[in-house]
């Protein structure tokens, strides 16, 4: 094993300071007692008493909530169904067209998803509010699903389905009582990533929303514009509590089943022997 | 008949994603296009209608004799356009390049480190792509202003004695990127480093190479793979930006993103905004082309 040289060290020190340190100081900031984003002044938690009070921050803050969970939630099940297309149907006709446009959307600049999408709706008459929105996160998010449930079926031991299936059970039977079951830590991290991307999104959700349906994101770019203020550093640390909390119980949920997994594995073989 | 239920049951797996993509992601590039060839209207929508389909057949060819490359040519004779997109395509690739600078060494520093430290370490780099990339950005703004933490921090231990101004110019552009895409850069290479077998570098110094060497002729080469993947998931997203040089970029700066955004919400011209994007996408099918082909790659590796 190569030793993990000082000039290693120092560089993985350097890279994570560089990607954390800004995300630190504006939770620190968001603390201050003076309005000057950059003096600090004491610590004082009245940034967070205003939010309270700013009714239209918190109507945004509903509404960005209610489409994250049902678009991650829809994206989940399409997601899954295109990872599985993906992976078990080697062959069909299209496949190459069909896995272009399950990785080109990761890429993909998101003015463009956003104008597509728009002229789409406005082309079929659809009026652009909360349901534009929610699907056009779908479509985006699916994607990130996909890739994430895919690489989980990659490494996923067909045979245990082959016998189901040899025993009698129908596909679909198979597919909840197998299947799903082992890959359901990935499809809950996809649901997760999902779910973060839905609630972050800026761009694309600017292109598809309509009256009535101003989330987070466009809340807080609107009063970004207008300059750095610890209200928003305070909305801001808000936020990023709430995905660390998301990312932590996932990673733990996770954690745990794979324990329980292997716990589950053992006792089986010890029945065997 | 169980049989052929199940069949269609397992068709659909694949018929119902299809159909989503199709309808929500590859016709409306269609209708990018159509409307980029449109006359751009005082109305709503604002563009005259291209396809009408009440008047049949000959209705369509009657109305494609009224498709105009106006837009298309509107954007050749004004130069703005066109500087854009040397400078999104530059600023972009620029970025790249300092991502992988920075985003190497990280990745080569995690392969690494001890086994039982590198879940935490993977676990840490995914993180900041967690949080809110509007955040992130918005971040840098009380970092880099003139009278921002940065300045007060080189001026504190007399480094300087005037603020350097990287506020609103292309170097916080740089900075911008290079932070809010380090991640993408650093999983791919990584996880390219992680699978390479150490002792090929050993096998290469006992013949002689100097680490340096060694590390050029062996080690980088096996990581080209993850190196091109991680460039083009910078580089593709970064020349249609608009968050990071909208928020952290001067006036003077061009990005096509934000030329885009503008010509749609503030000059509402959707029909010229709707050729922007289409060169935009024409610039970027090869390199979208050619990373769908690296993960269609190291998807078949994993079989």
């Amino acid at each position: 094993m190569a030793k993990w040289s000082r000039f290693n060290i120092v560089s993985v020190v350097l890279g994570f300071g560089f990607l954390y340190l800004p995300i630190v100081l504006l939770v620190i900031f968001s603390f201050n007692e003076s309005k000057l984003v950059t003096v600090w002044a004491g610590f004082s938690t009245r940034w967070y008493g205003q939010l309270w009070h700013n009714q239209g921050l918190l109507d945004a803050a509903w509404v960005t909530i209610r489409l994250a969970l049902l678009s991650a939630t829809c994206a989940t099940v399409l997601g899954t169904l295109a990872a599985l297309a993906l992976v078990r149907y080697t062959r069909f006709r299209g496949r190459v067209l069909f896995s272009g446009m399950v990785y080109a959307p990761l890429v993909m600049p998101e003015v463009i998803t956003g104008l597509s999408l728009l002229l789409l709706f406005v082309a079929i008459g659809l009026d652009r509010g909360f349901w534009t929105i929610t699907l056009a996160h779908i479509t985006f998010t699916m994607c990130f699903v996909a890739v994430v449930v895919q690489s989980r079926l990659l490494s996923f031991d067909q045979s245990i389905e082959e016998a189901a299936l040899d025993l009698g059970a129908t596909p679909v039977r198979t597919f909840f009582a197998i299947t799903l079951p082992v890959i359901a830590p990935a499809v809950f991290s996809g649901w997760v990533l999902a779910f973060t991307l839905s609630l972050d999104d800026l761009v694309i959700s600017s292109f598809t929303t309509g009256p009535g349906a101003t989330t987070l994101p466009l809340k807080i770019y609107s009063q970004v514009r207008l300059g750095v203020t610890p209200e928003i550093n305070a909305i801001c640390t808000i936020l990023i509590g709430v995905v660390a909390l998301g990312v932590l119980v996932a990673s733990i949920v996770t954690k745990r089943r794979e324990v329980q997994r292997e716990r589950d594995e053992r006792a089986a073989f010890a029945a065997i022997g | 008949m169980a049989r052929i239920a199940s069949a269609f049951v397992s068709r659909l797996v694949i018929i119902i994603p299809y159909a989503w993509l199709l309808f929500f992601f590859l016709i409306p590039f269609f209708i990018v296009f159509r409307i980029s060839l449109s006359q751009t209207a005082v109305a709503m929508p604002p563009y005259t209608p291209v396809f009408d389909l009440a008047g049949g057949l000959s209705g369509i060819l009657e109305k494609m004799r009224e498709f105009s490359a106006d837009n298309y040519v509107w954007l050749t004779e004004d130069v703005l356009y066109f500087n854009a997109y040397v400078s999104s395509v530059i600023i972009a690739a620029v970025s790249t390049f300092l991502t992988l600078l920075i985003g190497y060494p990280i990745a080569y520093g995690m392969a690494q480190a001890p086994r039982s430290v590198r879940p935490t370490l993977l676990m840490l780099v995914i993180l900041p792509f967690w949080t809110s990339f509007l955040i992130r950005v918005y971040a840098w703004i009380a970092i880099l202003k003139p009278e921002g933490l940065l300045n007060q921090l080189l001026m504190s231990i007399h480094v300087i004695d005037q603020p350097l101004i990287i506020l609103n110019t292309n170097w916080a552009i740089y900075i911008g990127i290079v932070y809010s895409y380090l991640p993408f850069m650093v999983l791919p290479i990584y996880s390219a480093l992680e699978k390479m077998d150490h002792t090929l570098t050993e096998a290469a110094q006992d013949l002689g190479c100097t680490p340096i060497t060694a590390f050029w002729r062996v080690t980088f080469p096996l990581s080209l793979a993850g190196v091109v993947a991680g460039c083009l998931l910078v580089f593709i997203p970064a020349v249609g930006e608009f968050v990071i040089p909208d928020l952290l970029g001067g006036s003077e700066t061009l990005m096509i993103g934000k030329t885009l955004w503008n010509e749609f919400n503030a000059n509402r011209d959707w029909p010229v905004s709707s050729a922007v994007a289409t060169i935009l996408l024409l610039i970027l099918v090869l390199p979208i082309v050619y990373f769908q082909n690296v993960q269609a790659k190291a998807d078949g590796e994993g079989r």
